[in-house]
C-alpha cells in the first residue's frame, strides 16, 4: 500500500508512452500526451501528501494544523490549465496537416510532401 | 509488418527498461504519506503569518513562486498564439457567412441560461475568494470560459458569434497577460524587487487580503478566461464552417 500510488503513476506513464508510439492517428497521439502528463500529476500529489493531512487552506482552520505539501499542488494546477491549452496548439497542428495532406495518420504523413 | 507493427516490438523492450528504472527509482521515494517536505511546510506555517493569505496554494502559485507562475502563464500565451496562427482563415478558405440558426428548444435554453449564469457566479466566486478558500485566477479562469461555451450549447452559433469577438478578447488575453508583468515591474520602479507585495498584506479571511496577489490573481484569470474563449471560439469555426458550407 505504500508505494501503490507511485507504481499507478509509473504504469500511467509507460501506457501513455506505449500508446504514443504506436499511434496511428494524431489526435490519438496528443490524448496519449495527456495521459503521459496526468502520470505527473498523480506522482506529484501523492508524493506531497502528508498522513492524515488536510487540504492547505487555513480558512477556519487553526494555523499548524498538518496539511499536504502545497508547493506540488501549485505546479500540479498550473501545469493542468497550461496542458490543455498546449493540446489545444497540437490539435491544431493536426487539423493543419489534414488539411495540407488529407491525413493525420503519422505514417502516412511521413510520405508526404508539400 | 507495417511500421506501426515494427515501432511497437522495437518499443517494448525499450519500455520495459525504462519502467524498470522509473519503479526503481520510485521505490527509493519516501513511503505514501511520510514525506515531509521542509518547503511546503514552511509555507504552511509562514503563509498566513507572512501574506495574510489563508489558501497556501494560491499564495505559492502567485507569491512564492511567482515568478515562474508568469512564465508559465507566458507558455498559454503563446501555445494560444499558436493556436490562432494555424487556425486563421487563408485566402482559398474564403469568409463563410455563419449560420444564424439559433437554438429553438425552450426547455434547453432556459436551463442554458441557468447554467451560463450559474456557471459564471461560480468562477467568479472561485477567482474572488482564490487567496481565501479553495480557487484561483488558473481555475476560475477555466470555469469562467466554459460558462461562455454553454452560451453555444444552449443558444446556438449565431449567439456565440455575435458574442465571442476578437476585438474584445484579444485585448483582454493581453491585458491579463501583460498585467502580471507591470504588477511585477511597478514594484521594481518604486526600487524593491520585482513582484515584491506593494500593497501591503490586507486582512486575512476576507476579499481584501494578499496585496498585490488579489491583482495578479485576477490578471490571470483574465487572461486564462479569454485564452480559453479564443481556443473554443477558433475551434468552432472550424467546425463550423463546413457545415455552413455543405448547405449553401
Amino acid at each position: 500500500m505504500n508505494f501503490l500510488a507511485y507504481g499507478v503513476a509509473g504504469w500511467i506513464c509507460l501506457v501513455g508512452f506505449y500508446g504514443a508510439i504506436v499511434s496511428k492517428n494524431l489526435i490519438h497521439l496528443a490524448l496519449c500526451l495527456t495521459v503521459i502528463q496526468s502520470s505527473t500529476y498523480i506522482l506529484l500529489l501523492s508524493i506531497g501528501y502528508e498522513k492524515h493531512g488536510g487540504a492547505p487552506i487555513f480558512k477556519g482552520v487553526k494555523l499548524g494544523t498538518t496539511a499536504v505539501d502545497p508547493v506540488v499542488q501549485s505546479l500540479t494546477l498550473t501545469d493542468i490549465v497550461i496542458s490543455v491549452t498546449v493540446i489545444a496548439l497540437i490539435l491544431a497542428l493536426a487539423l493543419d496537416a489534414h488539411k495540407k495532406a488529407g491525413t493525420i495518420d503519422p505514417d502516412q504523413l511521413a510520405d508526404f510532401h508539400g | 509488418m507495417t511500421r506501426r507493427r515494427i515501432r511497437g516490438a522495437v518499443a517494448l523492450p525499450a519500455l520495459g527498461v525504462l519502467g524498470a528504472v522509473l519503479f526503481w527509482g520510485l521505490s527509493g521515494l519516501p513511503p505514501f504519506g511520510n514525506y515531509h517536505g521542509i518547503y511546503g511546510f514552511l509555507i504552511n506555517h509562514r503563509a498566513l503569518p507572512q501574506r495574510h493569505t489563508t489558501n497556501a496554494v494560491t499564495a505559492t502559485v502567485f507569491d512564492y513562486r511567482g515568478f515562474d507562475t508568469m512564465g508559465e502563464e507566458f507558455i498559454l500565451f503563446a501555445a494560444v498564439t499558436g493556436v490562432v496562427l494555424l487556425l486563421r482563415k487563408t485566402g482559398e478558405e474564403g469568409e463563410d457567412e455563419p449560420p444564424e440558426e439559433e437554438v429553438r428548444s425552450d426547455a434547453l435554453r432556459l436551463f442554458g441560461m441557468f447554467a451560463v449564469a450559474g456557471g459564471a457566479l461560480v468562477a467568479l466566486w472561485l477567482i474572488a475568494y482564490g487567496l481565501v478558500t479553495p480557487g484561483g485566477g488558473f481555475q476560475g479562469g477555466v470555469a469562467l470560459a466554459s460558462a461562455f461555451a454553454l452560451l453555444f450549447l444552449a443558444a446556438g452559433y449565431g449567439p456565440w458569434a455575435r458574442r465571442a469577438k476578437d476585438a474584445a478578447l484579444d485585448p483582454l488575453e493581453s491585458l491579463g497577460a501583460s498585467g502580471y508583468v507591470i504588477i511585477g515591474l511597478a514594484a521594481l520602479i518604486s526600487g524593491l524587487p520585482f513582484l515584491t507585495n506593494l500593497l501591503g498584506p490586507g486582512k486575512p479571511g476576507t476579499l481584501w487580503s494578499g496585496g498585490s496577489l488579489s491583482f495578479i490573481n485576477w490578471a490571470v484569470a483574465m487572461e486564462v478566461a479569454a485564452a480559453n474563449v479564443i481556443l473554443y471560439k477558433d475551434f468552432l469555426e472550424q467546425y463550423i464552417a463546413p457545415l455552413a458550407r455543405g448547405r449553401g
